[in-house]
C-alpha cells in the first residue's frame, strides 16, 4: 500500500504492507528514534505523536496515518535536548534506550497538564518502562523541567 | 505479525457492512491494540477510521458514543469523564498507559466482548445501548448473551442520567489486566453490580440487585450483596488467579465500590 502522509512537518511518502505498523515503518523510513521494546504495547518506547498526541506506534496501523502529522523526536529536537539536560544532571539516564519514547511522553504531559502533581505525572507516565532505574531521578528531571520546584 | 491481505477503507457504514457480509473473513478493525498482539492473517480488514465515528455528543436525554472513539477520549471527555461520579474514568485510568489509550476504541473492545474488559464492566452498570447498523439498537447486557451475528457497531449510547456508580478491581500491576472488576451503580430504579473478568464475561448479580433493592444501602447490606455477588456469579481460572482467589475478592471489591456510593450520596 502507498499513502502520503507528514512526518516532522515534510510530506513524505510511505510504501508499505497492509498489516504493518507504524513503528516498524518509520524505522524502515530511518526514524531510528522510534524503539521497540516489548511487542506488547505496554513498554511505551515507541511512542510519537499523531497530530500532537501522543500514541504508541507499535499500535498504530501505518494505514490509517494518511494526511495526518506525526511527529518523532527528530521533529522537536530543541525541546529534547531541553529536557536531556535536566534528565543528565539528575544522573537519571542509564543505557537511554526507553528515552526517545519517554520524552516524547514527558513533552505531549507538558503541553496537556498545567501544574500537574506527582500522583498526576506518574499518572500520565505509567506505561513508559525503564529497566535501568526506579524512576526517581526522572521524576526529579520533569518536576525541574516542567517548573515545578 | 498481523498479516491483512486485503485493506479496504469503507466508504459508508453501508460500504462496510456489504463488504462484510459479502466478503469471508472479513474483520472489522477497532484499534488494533489487541490485534497487534496475536499472529492473526486477516482475508479482508474493513477500516472505519474515515467515517468520522469518534464523537462524543449529547442528547437531552443520552450520551452518545461513536465506535471509532478512544479510551482516552472518552476518559478526558468534559460529559464522559464526570457523569455518574467519574465512574468511567476510574475504569479506564489504569489501562496501560495514555498513549496505548489513544489507540483503543470503543467499538473494537465491545464487539470484542473481551471478558477482561474494564469498560464493558462499568457500561454494563450504566445500562448502555448499542446502536449496529443492520439490528439497531441493542442493549449491552444482550448483546454479551447473543451469539455473535455480522453486524457493525455504530455508536453506544449512555442515559443522562443522575446515577452514581463506582468502579474498583484488583491488578497484580497497577497498569495490568484485572483479575477482577467490578462496577456499582444506584439508579432510580435499583441498583446494579457487574462483576468482569473473573475472567468470564462481565455480568450482573441478580440476587445482590435485588437485596440491595429490598433493604437499601448501608453497612450490613453492601457486605451482603458483596456475598450474594461472589456466591451467584461463575468464576474461573486463568494464569492471572484461581477462581478461589476471585470469589474471595469479590465481595470485598463490591463492598468497596458500594461504599464509595454510599459516601457520594
Amino acid at each position: 500500500m502507498q499513502l502520503e502522509t507528514r512526518i516532522n512537518g515534510l510530506a513524505v511518502t510511505l510504501d508499505f504492507r497492509a498489516g504493518e505498523f507504524l513503528s516498524q515503518t518509520l524505522r524502515r523510513y530511518g526514524y531510528l528514534s522510534v524503539k521497540q521494546g516489548c511487542d506488547t504495547g505496554s513498554c511505551g518506547l515507541c511512542t510519537i505523536w499523531l497530530n500532537g498526541c501522543p500514541v504508541l506506534s507499535c499500535s498504530t496501523l501505518t494505514a490509517r496515518v494518511g494526511q495526518q502529522h506525526i511527529t518523532t523526536i527528530e521533529g522537536v529536537q530543541k525541546e529534547a535536548e531541553s529536557f536531556a539536560n535536566f534528565m543528565v544532571a539528575e544522573g537519571a539516564e542509564q543505557c537511554g534506550f526507553c528515552a526517545p519514547g519517554f520524552t516524547m511522553t514527558v513533552l505531549a504531559m507538558k503541553r496537556e497538564l498545567q501544574s500537574p502533581t506527582e500522583a498526576a505525572i506518574n499518572h500520565y507516565l505509567a506505561g513508559n518502562l525503564c529497566r535501568c532505574s526506579g524512576y526517581k531521578g526522572q521524576m526529579r528531571a520533569i518536576k525541574k523541567f516542567m517548573g515545578l520546584y | 505479525m498481523l498479516q491483512i491481505d486485503n485493506f479496504v477503507y469503507a466508504s459508508s457504514l453501508d460500504h462496510a457492512y456489504n463488504v462484510l457480509i459479502s466478503t469471508p473473513g472479513s474483520v472489522i478493525l477497532g484499534g488494533c491494540g489487541y490485534l497487534k498482539l496475536g499472529d492473526r492473517t486477516l482475508a479482508t480488514a474493513i477500516d472505519l477510521s474515515k467515517l468520522k465515528l469518534d464523537y462524543i455528543t449529547e442528547t437531552v436525554a443520552t450520551i452518545e458514543v461513536g465506535a471509532m472513539t478512544s479510551f482516552r477520549a472518552l476518559e478526558t471527555g468534559t460529559l464522559t469523564g464526570s457523569l455518574w461520579n467519574g465512574v468511567i474514568r476510574s475504569a479506564l485510568e489504569n489501562i496501560v498507559g495514555v498513549q496505548f489509550r489513544a489507540t483503543v476504541t470503543v467499538g473494537g473492545t465491545i464487539s470484542g466482548r473481551y471478558p477482561f474488559s474494564d469498560l464493558i464492566t462499568t457500561l454494563l452498570a450504566l445500562d448502555a445501548e448499542l446502536y449496529f447498523h443492520k439490528r439497531g439498537l441493542v442493549k449491552l447486557n444482550n448483546y454479551l448473551q447473543d451469539k455473535p451475528a455480522k453486524d457493525i457497531l455504530e455508536k453506544i449510547i449512555l442515559p443522562k442520567d443522575r446515577r452514581l456508580a463506582a468502579y474498583r478491581s484488583i491488578r497484580k500491576t497497577r497498569t495490568d489486566y484485572a483479575v477482577l472488576n467490578c462496577a456499582v451503580a444506584q439508579t432510580d430504579d435499583g441498583y446494579r453490580i457487574v462483576v468482569g473478568s473473573r475472567p468470564g464475561r462481565a455480568a450482573r448479580s441478580e440476587s445482590a440487585e435485588q437485596h440491595l433493592n429490598n433493604h437499601g444501602l448501608n453497612d450490613k447490606t453492601i457486605s451482603e450483596a458483596g456475598r450474594l455477588a461472589a456466591n451467584s456469579l461463575k468464576f474461573g481460572d486463568n494464569p492471572r488467579g484461581s477462581s478461589l482467589y476471585r470469589q474471595s475478592i469479590c465481595p470485598v471489591l463490591v463492598r468497596r465500590a458500594l461504599q464509595e456510593v454510599m459516601h457520594a450520596a
